[in-house]
């Protein structure tokens, strides 16, 4: 036994200070062991076989040839394939996506929907057998085509209701000086994370251990533990390091079919899916089309204001993309009517991608409102002060802290917004024409209920364990700080583990929920440890353990609107021979609550804004009709930007906090993403004087544009 | 077991990789890459398969010095040259100097093109100083020698290197720093202090 002493005068405090992250040795020595990178003994290796068609029927598959493959193990496909259970609810309380149900009948409701997994002793034998294996089928006519008009559209809730109205929507807009009225487009986007996905499944004395890239052990042990009729308890999921997720990274169609072969075979399987697989087989944004309307009086005050969204989903799966759903905390309006709607398509499955609905709703909307200011003779910034709502604009729900206005303020200081010359295509340096942009954005900050177990060592060290994910957003380290803070010592003393179904139910990471959902737990208990340990009683060999569960907490949350705000800036150039335009700066101010690491927070904010140049100029996932799949499917057809796309970016913050949460943490995963498209659509307009609707922002629509202007 | 399909044939050849100045021998299946080589085989994990086809640059390691993508390289065409992987480039337990910039100033966020991106780095480091132009490089005669090392340059030589989470801004911080140049945008209001290896 040894007594702890608490030097509590002593303690300085490790959260809002830079930390390197803890596990960055390991990142910057390969020694970081991914999911796809840890050893197993007797491994196989399966790879998926994907339809060639949109829509039909599987009539034979000729495995027979295959199976006689060298080294092939197995080919599993809807005839043989393990049963699985679909009918429950998941943990974020969606239904699971049939694209992870695999080979359970011989439709195939999308191109690249997997139809086999072919398992060899090498991924060389997989590989060349699944391309090998022949697929019959029976051909039926699809529909990929997605746009405005489209007759099977219907209004649908997905994680918020479909459609809100308050006023007289044609009344306010007859009587509005000023109006605009615009459709705006974005594509489909992918997330592409770095790190393909990848698992390896395995049974070990009865229970399911599946080694895993995801954004939530708790989440994939749910999902697993339910399609294989399983108890939770007998599943394990661990994911030490997750090479990036954006929100693709739940269950999906590899470790399931992982967990089948390693079924069948009883040896452990690993399926990686390839870059190209990702098209069809990780989620994706939906296109959207959106029409927004806008009434005001020539002071600005907006009378009017209707946000109305198109997005696609699946035929078998509901997934909406809630673009329309920021204008129901940005703008107040007398009449305020918003919509998001989906149509069913022959495609694959859309699911959550960083900001989802804030990210392309935030785009339609704040160019809007910078076309409004442009009528109205009224600067952008000065526009929205003008039309800051004192309550939730559609849930009349009062505002826990609302510090748009102060992001505002500080982002046009340190731009030098005060210089700008608001007429547009005045600025020129050689061909170039230069411009600036602003927009407004705002991100929901909620906390969703967690376990974790802090434990004090007798040598004065503690561990900490909860089933978090760090995905890249620094986690790890964030928590250790939290967790320092708490049990009053130096983060050195502290150890986090993470990444374990076996450390107890928890958050994902999405919805930039997780770093506060989890602190929230590891707070509450180290601080119960702390007062355990301040009684003085001595700590056994094994240490003294405490546990935690926010359930109640979160649960007796009082309702308000919860949410971060942020104002972003950019400077582009834009060459009218070539048609390019290339982000010069960008300046993003943010209020999102206490920032644990500003070393992290700062990279992990810049990364959202450079997600937002990408969105307005490089990205788009081109479908073709005929075929229904993809046209270069792969990261040389579909551009992310890159170091030279990127310019000096500035990220920062300004004082706010949550007075409810106990770290004051609202979450940083997504806020940076929303509104920089906008941002630098705005400033293509300011460059130009051409309206750029729909994104992205490619040098072929600079130039058509250009050439239809009236003074071209 | 499994090895034993693998000897010298028609389809399979036992080759030796001189890999961080280390040799191996193995018989590998004539369709093995180079990455997967060093990742299945040889258990050298710390080079990242990203696309696999030569886009994302997560793969990079230094060929006889010079930047390659591994995924385009077959293992068998690898033999008889230097392969310095993420793993080999420390000295020991000091870290290299593009390292060691990378952690103090948070060049990545998940860490899976990092790899890719230190190598690249090294790369790029060692071809500016001997006087390679990039697509950014204003003046390319040969006496002009080689250009300032500025952000637009590392960013123009290090466009091979894809990072999805967005890093670019650390990244040319770190790359600048090893390179002892002084970047001409940096920002380093978080750099936690001491730990850099800037020259």
């Amino acid at each position: 036994m040894t007594t702890l002493t608490t030097a509590t005068t002593l303690h300085t405090p490790a959260v809002g200070t830079a930390h390197t992250r803890i596990e960055g040795r390991d990142k910057v020595t390969g020694a970081a062991r991914y999911a796809g990178e840890v050893p197993f003994a007797d491994l196989a290796h399966g790879w998926l076989v994907l339809s060639t068609v949109a829509r039909g029927r599987i009539r034979d598959l000729d495995t027979e040839s295959v199976l006689a493959m060298p080294g092939v193990l197995a080919v599993l496909e809807h005839r043989n394939a393990p049963r699985l259970t679909t009918d429950y609810t998941s943990l974020l309380g969606m239904r699971p996506d049939p694209t992870c149900a695999v080979f359970q009948h011989d439709r195939v409701p999308h191109l690249g929907w997997p139809v086999a997994l072919v398992v060899a002793e090498t991924s060389e034998q997989a590989r060349e057998a699944a391309e090998t294996l022949v697929v019959h089928y029976e051909q039926e006519p699809h529909d990929v085509g997605f746009g405005a008009g489209h007759p099977d559209a219907y209004a649908a809730d997905g994680h918020m209701p479909a459609v809100t109205e308050k006023g007289d929507l044609d009344a306010e807009l007859a009587a509005a000086a000023v109006v605009v009225d615009a459709e705006y487009t974005t594509p489909e986007e992918h997330h592409h994370p770095m790190e393909p996905h990848a698992a390896t499944a395995r049974w070990d004395g009865g229970r399911l251990e599946v080694t895993d890239s995801n954004q939530g052990a708790t989440w994939v042990v749910g999902e697993l533990a339910n399609l294989f009729s399983l108890d939770p308890a007998a599943v394990r999921v661990r994911s030490e390091h997750v090479g990036g997720g954006f929100g693709s990274k739940g269950v999906r169609a590899h470790q399931v079919a992982a967990v089948m072969a390693a079924t069948v075979l009883q040896r452990p399987v690993r399926v990686v899916l390839t870059r190209r697989q990702m098209f069809s087989l990780a989620g994706y944004r939906s296109p959207t089309v959106q029409h927004v309307r806008l009434g005001a009086d020539t002071d600005g005050h907006l009378r009017a204001l209707a946000h109305r969204s198109l997005s696609q989903t699946a035929t078998g799966y509901e997934f909406v993309e809630s673009s329309a759903g920021v204008a129901r905390v940005m703008y107040d309006a007398d009449a305020h009517h918003t919509a998001n709607r989906v149509v069913r398509l022959d495609v694959p499955s859309p699911t959550f991608m960083r900001a989802p609905g804030e990210a392309p709703g935030s785009f339609a909307l704040e160019a809007a409102l910078d076309e409004l200011a442009e009528k109205c003779g009224i600067d952008p910034i000065e526009l929205r002060l003008r039309n800051e709502p004192d309550r939730g604009p559609v849930s009349g729900l009062p505002f826990a802290g609302r510090n748009l206005a102060a992001c505002l303020r500080e982002g046009a200081r340190r731009f030098g917004w005060g210089e700008r010359d608001p007429r547009p295509g005045r600025r020129r340096e050689g061909r170039l024409l230069l411009g600036t942009g602003m927009a407004a954005a705002s991100f929901p900050a909620g906390a969703m209920p967690s376990t974790a177990s802090a434990t004090a060592h007798p040598d004065g060290t503690f561990t900490v364990r909860i089933s978090a994910a760090d995905i890249g957003t620094g986690a790890r380290t964030a928590l250790t700080l939290v967790a320092a803070d708490a049990l009053r010592t130096s983060p050195e003393r502290v150890r986090v583990r993470i990444g374990d179904s076996d450390f107890g139910p928890a958050m994902i990471a999405g919805g930039s929920m997780g770093t506060r959902s989890w602190a929230w737990a590891i707070r509450v208990a180290a601080g119960e440890l702390r007062e355990r340990l301040a009684l003085g009683t001595g700590i056994p060999p094994e240490g003294i353990t405490v546990r935690s569960d926010t359930t109640e907490a979160i649960g007796a949350l009082a309702a308000a609107e919860r949410h971060s705000y942020g104002a972003q800036f950019a400077e582009v150039a834009v060459d009218p021979g070539t048609g390019e335009v290339r982000v010069r700066r960008m300046l993003g101010v943010f209020a999102a609550g206490r920032i644990v690491n500003p070393l992290t927070a700062r990279n992990q904010l810049r990364g959202g804004m450079i997600w937002g140049i990408s969105m307005a100029l490089h990205e788009e996932a081109v479908r073709d009709r005929v075929s229904g799949g993809h046209v270069g499917a792969d990261l040389a057809g579909y551009h992310v930007a890159t170091h030279a796309d990127v310019p000096r970016i500035e990220a920062d913050w300004i004082e706010d906090t949550d007075p409810d949460d106990p770290v004051g943490i609202k979450g940083i995963g997504e806020i940076g993403i929303v509104g920089a498209a906008a941002a630098v659509a705005n400033a293509v307009w300011h460059a130009t004087g051409v309206r750029h609707r729909s994104l992205p922002i490619r040098p072929d629509r600079i130039l058509a544009a250009a050439a239809e202007a009236p003074d071209a | 077991m499994r090895k034993k399909q693998l000897m010298t044939s028609s389809t399979s050849s036992v080759i030796t990789l001189k890999i961080n100045g280390e040799k191996h021998t193995l018989p590998v299946d004539h369709r093995t890459t180079l990455l997967d080589a060093l990742r299945e085989r040889l258990d050298l994990t710390g080079t990242k398969k990203g696309c696999d086809q030569g886009q994302c640059g997560a793969c990079t390691v230094l060929l006889d010095g010079r930047r390659a993508v591994a995924c385009l390289q077959l293992a068998v065409a690898a033999e008889n040259r230097e392969i310095t992987t993420i793993e080999g480039v420390a000295d020991g337990d000091r870290l290299h100097p593009v390292q060691q910039a990378f952690l103090d100033l948070d060049g990545f966020q998940c860490g899976y093109c990092t790899p890719g991106q230190i190598c690249s780095a090294i790369g790029v480091i060692e071809e500016h100083a001997a006087g390679w132009p990039s697509a950014a490089t204003s003046d390319v005669r040969p006496e002009a020698g080689p250009p300032p090392l500025s952000a637009e340059e590392i960013r123009e030589r290090m466009s091979g290197n894809l990072c999805r989470c967005g890093a670019y801004v650390s990244i040319v911080e770190a790359v600048a720093r090893a390179a002892g140049v002084q970047a001409d945008e940096r920002r380093g209001e978080d750099v936690p202090a001491g730990k850099g290896a800037a020259a």
